[in-house]
C-alpha cells in the first residue's frame, strides 16, 4: 500500500507546476477506508467516483481485493470523517482502517515474491541448460561444451540460490540457534549441499551436478511459502476490516460546551463523551451525568439490562439502552475488569506457545533419519572400498534427494487450499497452525450470549398474546429504543399488526413507558413501575402491560438462540463431540438455551477465571477443548482452549484472540471450519505419505550411487506437483463431518 | 559451436528482461489488486478520448482523468 501513495505523492507532484517539495503543495493527506460492500469493478469505480466528486478530493484508488480505497485529500478542507460520509451517501458502507499493522506482513509477501521472480528466471534458464547437458549425453556433446553449460549454470544458480534460498536459511539458523529441528534445516543442507557439492564436481569436470535441482527446490518451495503467506495477509487484512467497521465514533463534549464527533481512538482519559441512547458506549469511564440501563452482554454474558447513575463505572462495548448519559472517560488500566481480563488472558496464552506444527513434527523424525542414512552411506561406501570422494558423493546426493521439497509443500499447499475454501465461506482463519488445532479438537466449549443466541431479546410466545393487546403495546414500544421495546414491535408486525402512533407517550428511565390521561392511563415497564404484584422469583425478563384499571399482561423475552444452533448442535453432538456451555448469565436463562439448542452439559453464572478453569479441568481429561466465545468475558478462555472461534459481532479483543473469526447469522460455519481443518489434517498426511513414498522409491538408487541428475531433478519435480495437486483437491471436494470412531476407541 | 556465443548471451538477456519486467511490475503495485485489476481492464467508464489512464501502473485515478 505505502507503493501506492508514493506514487499518488509522485503523480500529483507531477501536477502542480512548482515541483519543488511537499511543502509547496496544499495540505494533502492520504487516508485508506474500508469500503464493506464493494463487491465488483462496479462497486469499484462508484466509491472512487463519489470520492472524487467531493471538494478537495485529489485522487482516489480502490483496491478490490483489499476492500479499501486509498485517498489523498486537502486536510484543510475536509477530514476523513466526512469522506466517510461521503462513501455513506453513496450507499457504500465505509470506515477509516484503525491501524496499518498488516504492512509488515504485506511487504514479507511481496519480499517473498521477489525472491520467488529470482529464482524462477533463475530455475528456468538453468533448465535451459541442463536439458541441453541430458540431450548432449545421449548425443554429441563434448566435454568442453558440457564444462561450459556447468559454469554458466553456476553463474546463474549460485547468486539465485543466495538471493532467494534467505527465507529458508534465516528459518533454518534461527531453529537451530534454539536448539530445535524445523522442515528448514533439512531444506536448508539439501540446496546449500547441492550448490556446493555441484561447484565442486563443475570444477573437477564430473557430470554430478545438480544446480538444477537445487533452484528448482528453491523455485517450489518459494512459491509455496508465498502463497500461503498471501493467504495470511489476506485474512489479516479481512480481520482488519471487520475491527475497523466496528470502530466507533464518540461525541465529546468540548470544553466550550461544544458536541464534536471524533474518533473513538482519538478519546484520552477525563474527555467527557455523550452516549445517545441506543449507542454503544465507546470508551471506559465514569457517569458524570444521568440515569440509564445499560446492555453489559458483551462483558458479562448478563442479558438483563444493568440500572447505572452518576458515579457508576461503565465499560467500552456496553450499549446505553434508555436515556442519554455522559460519561468522564478514564484511562484503561485503571479499570479493574479489563485489566484482571488483560492479565488472564496473558497468562492463558502462554500455553498456545507450545503447540509444534505438524510439519515441524515431521522434521523432528525426518530430519535426523535423512542425516542418519547419508553418514550410512559415505561410511558404506568407504568400507566397501570406494575411496573419499565417491563415497562423499553418494552421500551428498542422498541428502539432495531427500531434501523435503514435497514435504515442506505438502503442509503449505494444504493449508492455501482449505484456507481459501473457508474463506469463501466467510470464515477467516488467521492464526497459521489453527487449522491444525482445530483438527485435533473433540470437545466444543460455546458461551451463550451473542454465540450460541442472537444476542438480542424476543418475545416468548406473541402468538397466544391478545393480538389487541399486542398492538397496544406495540404502539407504546415503537416509542422507545430499548432493546424489549424493540422485540414488542417486531413480534407485532410479524403477526402484521401495525403499531399507532401516539403523541404523548413519555419514557420513565429505569421504569418503562407511559401515555393517556390519568382515567386512562397506559403503562409499559417493570413490574413495581406497572403495579404487577410479583413473587420476585420470575427469573425470565418481563414487561408488563397496563391500560387503565384493566389486568395487567405480562410480556416475557428470551434471547433467542441462533436459527440453526440446535442442528449445529446435534451435528457436532453426531460426530463425536461432546458440547458445553458455560454462560456468566443466571441460571435460569442457561438452562433454557441449553435446553433449545440440546445442550445437556451447562454451567451459569462462569466468570472469565471460572471459563478458565473449566477449559483447563477439560484439559486435564485429556480433551482438546474448541472454545467459541464472543464477549470480553470470553476473551481468557478464547486464549486458553486448544483452538477458539469467534463471531464476527464479538468484542475486538475476541476476534483478535480467537483462530478464526466466522460471519454471519449461523453457526454452520463451524461445522464447516471443523469439517475443513479435519479433512486439510487428513490431506497433509496423505501428502506426508505421497512425499516419503517418493522418497522410499529414491534413496535406496541413491545410497546405491546410482541418482543422476536428471533423476533427482525429475524426481524431485514430480513429487510436488503431486502433492500441491493433491492438495488443491480441497477447494472443491465434498466433506462430510464424520463420527470420530477412531478417537472414541482411544478414549 | 559459435553460434552459441551469441545464442546463450541472447536468451539470458531475454530471460532477465522478463526478470527485469516482473520486479517492475512487482515494484509498481500490481499484484496488490488482482481482483481489481481484472475489473478495470473492462471499464468503460473513461471517456474514449481522454488520456489513456496507465491503470496498470498503480495511478491514481484523478479529477483530470474524468
Amino acid at each position: 500500500m505505502d507503493k501506492a501513495l508514493r506514487s499518488n505523492f509522485a503523480v500529483i507532484a507531477e501536477r502542480e507546476p512548482p515541483p519543488t517539495n511537499s511543502n509547496a503543495l496544499p495540505n494533502l493527506q492520504t487516508v485508506t477506508l474500508i469500503v464493506e460492500n464493494m463487491r465488483c469493478g462496479g462497486c469499484m469505480s462508484a466509491v472512487e467516483k463519489a470520492l472524487l466528486a467531493a471538494p478537495s478530493v485529489q485522487s482516489a484508488r480502490a483496491n478490490l481485493s483489499a476492500k479499501r480505497v486509498t485517498a489523498s485529500y486537502n486536510a484543510a478542507a475536509t477530514n476523513p470523517e466526512h469522506l466517510v460520509a461521503t462513501l455513506g451517501h453513496a450507499g457504500f458502507k465505509a470506515a477509516e482502517v484503525a491501524n496499518g499493522r498488516d504492512k509488515a506482513q504485506a511487504r514479507e509477501a511481496s519480499d517473498l515474491l521477489r525472491r520467488m521472480g529470482v529464482a524462477g528466471f533463475a530455475a528456468a534458464n538453468v533448465m535451459l541448460l541442463s536439458v541441453s547437458v541430458w540431450a548432449g549425453l545421449a548425443s554429441d556433446m563434448d566435454a568442453s561444451a558440457q564444462a561450459l553449460f556447468h559454469w554458466l549454470s553456476a553463474l546463474i544458480a549460485l547468486p539465485a540460490i543466495a538471493y532467494s534460498g534467505q527465507p529458508f536459511f534465516r528459518s533454518a539458523v534461527g531453529a537451530l540457534r534454539a536448539a530445535r529441528l524445523n522442515m528448514d534445516v533439512p531444506i536448508s543442507l539439501g540446496i546449500i549441499l547441492a550448490s556446493g557439492m555441484s561447484l565442486f564436481q563443475t570444477m573437477r569436470g564430473s557430470d554430478q551436478v545438480y544446480f538444477d535441482a537445487a533452484i528448482m527446490l528453491t523455485f517450489l518451495l518459494l512459491i509455496g511459502r508465498f502463497l500461503d503467506e498471501s493467504v495470511r495477509v489476506r485474512a489479516k487484512g479481512a480481520a482488519e476490516n471487520l475491527l475497523g467497521l466496528k470502530a466507533l465514533s464518540a461525541t465529546v463534549i468540548g470544553t466550550d460546551g461544544q458536541p464534536r464527533r471524533i474518533p473513538a481512538r482519538a478519546l484520552s482519559p477525563s474527555m467527557r463523551v455523550l452516549v445517545a441512547a441506543g449507542e454503544r458506549v465507546p470508551v471506559d469511564g465514569r457517569i458524570v451525568n444521568g440515569t440509564s440501563e445499560l446492555d453489559e452482554s458483551l462483558i458479562t454474558g448478563e442479558t438483563l439490562p444493568r440500572m447505572v447513575r452518576v458515579g457508576t463505572d461503565v465499560h467500552a462495548g456496553t450499549v446505553n439502552i434508555s436515556s442519554p448519559i455522559e460519561v468522564s472517560a478514564t484511562a484503561t488500566d485503571e479499570n479493574t475488569l479489563v485489566a484482571e481480563i488483560a492479565r488472564l488472558m496473558q497468562a492463558a496464552e502462554q500455553g498456545r506457545g507450545r503447540y509444534v506444527r505438524l510439519a515441524d513434527r515431521a522434521a523432528q523424525i525426518y530430519a535426523p533419519a535423512v542425516h542418519i542414512l547419508g553418514a550410512l552411506t559415505f561410511l558404506g561406501w568407504m568400507i566397501a572400498g570406494a575411496g573419499w570422494e565417491t563415497a562423499l558423493t553418494y552421500a551428498i546426493a542422498v541428502l539432495i534427494i531427500t531434501c523435503p521439497c514435497a514435504l515442506a509443500l505438502a503442509v503449505p499447499a494444504v493449508q492455501v487450499a482449505a484456507t481459501g475454501r473457508l474463506f469463501a465461506k466467510g470464515v477467516i482463519v488467521k492464526a497459521p497452525d489453527a487449522l491444525e488445532r482445530i483438527a485435533e479438537t473433540d470437545t466444543v466449549v460455546f458461551d451463550k450470549t451473542g454465540t450460541l443466541t442472537i444476542g438480542e431479546p424476543r418475545l416468548i410466545s406473541p402468538e397466544k398474546m391478545c393480538p389487541d393487546v399486542l398492538a397496544q403495546a406495540a404502539s407504546l414500544a415503537a416509542h422507545s429504543r430499548h432493546p424489549y421495546a424493540k422485540a414488542i414491535v417486531r413480534a407485532a408486525s410479524k403477526r402484521g399488526l401495525a403499531p399507532k402512533w401516539h403523541s404523548a407517550v413519555r419514557e420513565v428511565t429505569g421504569a418503562g413507558l407511559v401515555a393517556g390521561t390519568t382515567q386512562n392511563e397506559e403503562r409499559l415497564g417493570s413490574a413495581a413501575w406497572v403495579g404487577a404484584d410479583t413473587d420476585g422469583g420470575d427469573q425470565t425478563a418481563t414487561l408488563w402491560y397496563r391500560k387503565g384499571r384493566a389486568a395487567l399482561t405480562p410480556f416475557h423475552f428470551e434471547d433467542a438462540l441462533r436459527s440453526d444452533a440446535r442442528s449445529v448442535i446435534g451435528d457436532l453432538q453426531e460426530a463425536g463431540y461432546t458440547v458445553e456451555l458455560l454462560s456468566g448469565d443466571r441460571p435460569h436463562a442457561t438452562s433454557l438455551a441449553a435446553a433449545g439448542a440440546g445442550i445437556l452439559e451447562w454451567r451459569a453464572g462462569v466468570r472469565p477465571d471460572g471459563k478458565i478453569g473449566r477449559l483447563n479441568d477439560l484439559s486435564a481429561l485429556g480433551r482438546k477443548v474448541l472454545m467459541v466465545g464472543d464477549g470480553l468475558n470470553d476473551a481468557p478462555a478464547l486464549a486458553a482452549g486448544h483452538a477458539s472461534l469467534s463471531p464476527a459481532s464479538a468484542a475486538d479483543i475476541c476476534q483478535t484472540t480467537a483462530d478464526a473469526v466466522f460471519q454471519g447469522e449461523h453457526l454452520l460455519p463451524i461445522v464447516e471450519t471443523l469439517k475443513v481443518a479435519r479433512a486439510a489434517r487428513q490431506m497433509s498426511l496423505q501428502n506426508f505419505t505421497i512425499a516419503l513414498g517418493y522418497n522410499a522409491l529414491c534413496v535406496p538408487l541413491a545410497m546405491a550411487g546410482f541418482v543422476t541428475p536428471l533423476i533427482a531433478a525429475l524426481a524431485m519435480s514430480a513429487s510436488s506437483i503431486a502433492v500441491t495437486g493433491n492438495a488443491l483437491r480441497l477447494r472443491t471436494r465434498r466433506l462430510a463431518l464424520q463420527p470420530r470412531w477412531t478417537k472414541e476407541k482411544h478414549a | 559451436m559459435t553460434a552459441l556465443a551469441w545464442l546463450i548471451p541472447a536468451a539470458l538477456l531475454l530471460g532477465l528482461l522478463g526478470l527485469a519486467a516482473f520486479l517492475w511490475a512487482l515494484n509498481s503495485g500490481q499484484f496488490e489488486d488482482l481482483e481489481g485489476a481484472s475489473w478495470r481492464a473492462i471499464q468503460d467508464s473513461d471517456a474514449p478520448d481522454s488520456p489513456p489512464v496507465n491503470e496498470s501502473d498503480n495511478t491514481p485515478r484523478t479529477r483530470e482523468d474524468d
